[in-house]
């Protein structure tokens, strides 16, 4: 018999929120966290994108502890995980994991030739220590697809019996790096990204931290995760596959272990970048696997794309329209614009929902699909 | 649960401008550096992929010993479910610094999507799927050392879920000329039992 895995504890730091409640209250009433910058410290013109604001941040910081040595990056990931910690009622142990998902941590310390924070493992271990885990870090950088990655693998871990709860955090934070090379890719959108709207021009970015609980234990469950999948494309580094193959593959992954048929499925949270090329790639996959009648959204409208936050933050939201029994909105969808049909969720509206996936794509080719199913 | 056990089909490790495969040294060049290295051993391997000289030298380094563990003859047409599984302590870094030198200076500004694009650690398994033809499993994962426990547990983890039928290991780390790379496939079925201790020793070698 294999384990059965729940996530029992879920928070988010965005720009429109630092608790769950605050994040789904603005995402009710339309309210995005992308704006107009004008950074020159960042980017050399104005540029939109979803920013945390920095005395926010530090109010907030500051009620936790007095420390002031962190990043950016370690205290959005502190705040966090913080609630979730305290509220966990056991001791940690060798039986406790921690794992952190990041595209590019603290890249920002290459900027002042700081080599050693900008290793990954050292900002794990920096987390780590401030909540004194027992057990070394683990670290999932897979590109976009790290944040949904990081529950799959908590899941696999936990089945394998490696642990009995694993914490996750996913977090990143818009940098000269990252805006100089979407850019340099001509992937940004000069105004707020506008996924699957025949309109989109590109990727508006953005930052977050969201942690969760994945746990054996269903005491306090708010969902259980019941397939996954995370399989590539072969076939392009820097773009998805023409026939969205990797992604496809990895729903069916996910649905087979669920035993589940793709007909089941009551509401998709996509990746949805608004790139002309992955917008198209994720209609052309879901219509392979007959999805194009279920209620899907993409939440970059309301956050950018905070990359190795994304999969996770989106996966806290969506578990929350479960709960909540709630659509929420696709904002800055107008007219589709990908060629196969597919049910953008234009209003918000009320919906049973059992079955939730998630989904993902990024650069190396990689995807990832995660299924959940409500718990009574 | 039953103990299903699994194997190491085959290892290799590339350092110090070597090549061993399954413990036999197949190739090596005078001290020079990785660029020099990486061709020679390109050529040594007789591939003609011409794709390999626009990659970064992490992925470079990940890409030969892929091709060394994956090559096979007459099976290019079989769907080969094998998963990839990697990780490093560097993650991109090497990359990461090259990237940033070309936006520091305002004066001297050119970002380059060609560079861009390798300032990700999983861009290297991007890289042999697209060369195996493998949609399989892949993730990369990044720890502070080489870490055979917590590869040995997700390996046999996806084999035993059946997320794949062979999993290709990796530890691949690069930076500024510093590298070692040692991967091994494990599989169902073999002689090499696979395990940490197994795993600690040949990373020696």
């Amino acid at each position: 018999m294999i384990k059965e895995v729940y996530i029992t504890e879920t928070n988010c730091i965005t720009p429109i929120g630092f608790d769950v409640t605050s994040n789904i209250k603005n995402i009710g009433d339309e309210v995005s966290g992308i704006q107009l910058h004008d950074k020159p410290k960042l980017f050399h013109v104005p540029f939109y994108a979803s920013i945390i604001d920095d005395a926010d941040l530090d109010l907030a910081f500051a009620k936790i502890t007095a420390a002031t040595h962190y990043s950016r990056l370690e205290k959005m990931m502190i705040l966090a995980l913080d609630p979730i910690i305290k509220k966990a009622k056991f001791v940690f142990s060798e039986r406790t994991g921690f794992l952190l998902s990041t595209t590019k941590g603290n890249v920002t310390a290459l900027e002042n030739q700081n080599l050693e924070s900008a290793y990954l493992h050292q900002l794990a271990q920096t987390i780590a220590d401030f909540f004194k885990f027992k057990t070394e870090p683990i670290v999932v950088s897979n590109a976009c697809v790290s944040g949904i990655l990081a529950v799959s693998v908590a899941k696999r871990l936990l089945q394998a019996e490696v642990f009995d709860n694993v914490f996750i955090v996913a977090g990143d934070e818009i940098s000269k790096f990252i805006l100089s090379g979407f850019n340099s890719f001509q992937a940004m959108s000069d105004l707020p990204c506008k996924p699957y709207s025949i309109n989109r021009t590109g990727v508006t970015l953005g930052e977050a931290a969201a942690a969760v609980l994945v746990s054996s234990n269903k005491e306090n469950a708010k969902i259980k995760v019941i397939g996954d999948g995370s399989i590539n494309d072969a076939n392009h580094i820097s773009g998805p596959s023409r026939t969205g193959e990797g992604l496809f593959r990895s729903i069916q992954s996910a649905l087979a272990e669920a035993k589940i048929n793709s007909s089941q499925i009551d509401y998709i949270s996509a990746h949805g970048t608004a790139t002309l090329y992955n917008d198209e790639m994720e209609a052309i996959a879901l219509n392979r696997l007959g999805l194009e009648n279920v209620p899907v959204n993409s939440l970059k409208g309301f956050y950018g794309h905070t990359l190795g936050a994304s999969g996770l933050l989106e996966t806290v939201i969506g578990i929350q329209s479960v709960q909540e029994s709630k659509l929420f909105v696709s904002l800055g969808f107008d007219t589709i614009g990908v060629s196969q049909p597919i049910h953008i969720i234009e209003k918000n509206e009320d919906k049973n929902i059992r079955y939730f996936l998630k989904t993902a794509s990024g650069f190396g080719g990689c995807n990832t699909a995660v299924l959940f199913e409500k718990v009574n | 649960m039953a103990a299903n056990r699994t194997y190491i089909k085959s290892f290799c490790t590339i350092q110090n401008n070597q090549i061993s495969l399954n413990g036999e040294t197949v190739f090596g060049t005078e001290q020079t550096v990785f660029t020099d290295f990486s061709k020679k051993a390109y050529q040594f391997l007789e591939m003609n992929y011409p794709k390999f000289f626009k990659m970064d030298n992490l992925s470079k380094l990940a890409f030969l010993g892929a091709e060394l563990l994956l090559r096979t003859k007459g099976e290019s047409s079989k769907e080969n479910n094998t998963a990839l599984v990697f990780a490093n302590k560097s993650s991109s870094l090497d990359t990461d610094v090259k990237y940033q030198n070309s936006i520091s200076d305002t004066e001297n500004y050119y970002p380059s999507p060609a560079v861009f694009v390798y300032t990700l650690p999983n861009i290297c398994l991007g890289e042999i799927s697209i060369k195996h033809q493998l949609k399989s499993e892949n993730s990369f994962f990044i720890f502070a050392d080489y870490n055979p426990e917590f590869m040995e547990k997700y390996s046999n983890i996806l084999l035993k879920t059946q997320k794949a039928d062979k999993v290709l290991c990796g530890w691949v780390e690069y930076y500024k000329e510093e590298y070692k790379a040692f991967l091994y496939v494990v599989d169902t079925k073999d002689e090499l039992e696979h395990n940490q201790e197994l795993l600690k020793k040949l990373y020696k070698h």
